[in-house]
């Protein structure tokens, strides 16, 4: 069971389905106006290959916690007006479509909500140990690293 | 000797996940993991960052058997 902390960012890693609108709920707060969520989905696709059927998610399950710990904080320490964050990552064995990573910021206007939920995004998708096997119909692969950021 | 931990396309190289392995410094036990999996897990090592207890270490961190190793290859979450 997923239950968001009484203090601090809400972080986790879990075989579970991820709340996406329990965690967009959990981060309205009474001085934030804007609210960012970005959902990220099993794709049915990736680099030159069709007919993904689903991902299999790994994660060093030790130090997701710590490291998406350490992203909250980098967002903070950019944008210190933000009100809540809320990072989760979902592992095991995924069908296309579903919800493996939810990342949700509050803040009093939206230019800094959209910016800290980009960065958090981002910043997790480079630093929090996680890896994804694809499987298609005839074989599966580890997918590379993640894609430099533009 | 230390714990080892694989994760990803490393584990599956070596077909294992946890090992304990001999050596005194990360180097140490990165050779004799090298022995023990053979070279597509040395080509995994190659591509990855080695962390001891969560920190990314040097090959001359000296390690004692309650440090865990873990070869991180590219991540790829999200």
């Amino acid at each position: 069971m997923l239950v968001p902390p009484e203090t601090g960012d809400w972080t986790a890693v879990t075989s579970e389905p991820l709340p996406v609108g329990a965690v967009a709920d959990w981060v309205v707060r009474s001085d934030c106006g804007a609210v960012v969520t970005f959902s990220g989905m099993v794709r049915d696709h990736s680099e030159g290959r069709s007919g993904v059927v689903s991902v299999e998610y790994e994660a060093y399950e030790e130090y997701v916690g710590p490291r998406l710990q350490a992203v909250a904080a980098g967002a903070r320490r950019r944008w210190p007006e933000l009100g809540r964050v809320a990072l989760l990552h979902r592992v095991g064995l995924l069908p296309v479509s579903a919800v493996s990573v939810v990342v949700a910021v509050s803040s009093p206007h939206r230019a800094e909500a959209f910016a800290a939920g980009r960065f958090c995004i981002d910043t997790l998708k480079e630093t929090v140990p996680v890896w994804k096997l694809e499987t298609w119909a005839d074989g599966s692969a580890w997918a590379g690293p993640c894609e430099v950021v533009a | 000797m230390a714990r080892l931990r694989l994760f990803g396309p490393a584990r599956e190289a070596a077909a294992t996940g946890t090992a304990s392995v001999d050596g005194s410094d990360v180097d140490g036990v990165l050779a004799e993991a090298r022995r023990r999996y053979g070279p597509g897990f040395a080509a995994v090592l190659a591509t990855s960052q080695v962390w001891v207890n969560g920190e990314v270490a040097d090959g001359g961190r000296a390690v004692v058997d309650t440090d865990e190793v873990a070869v991180i290859p590219p991540v790829s979450g999200g």
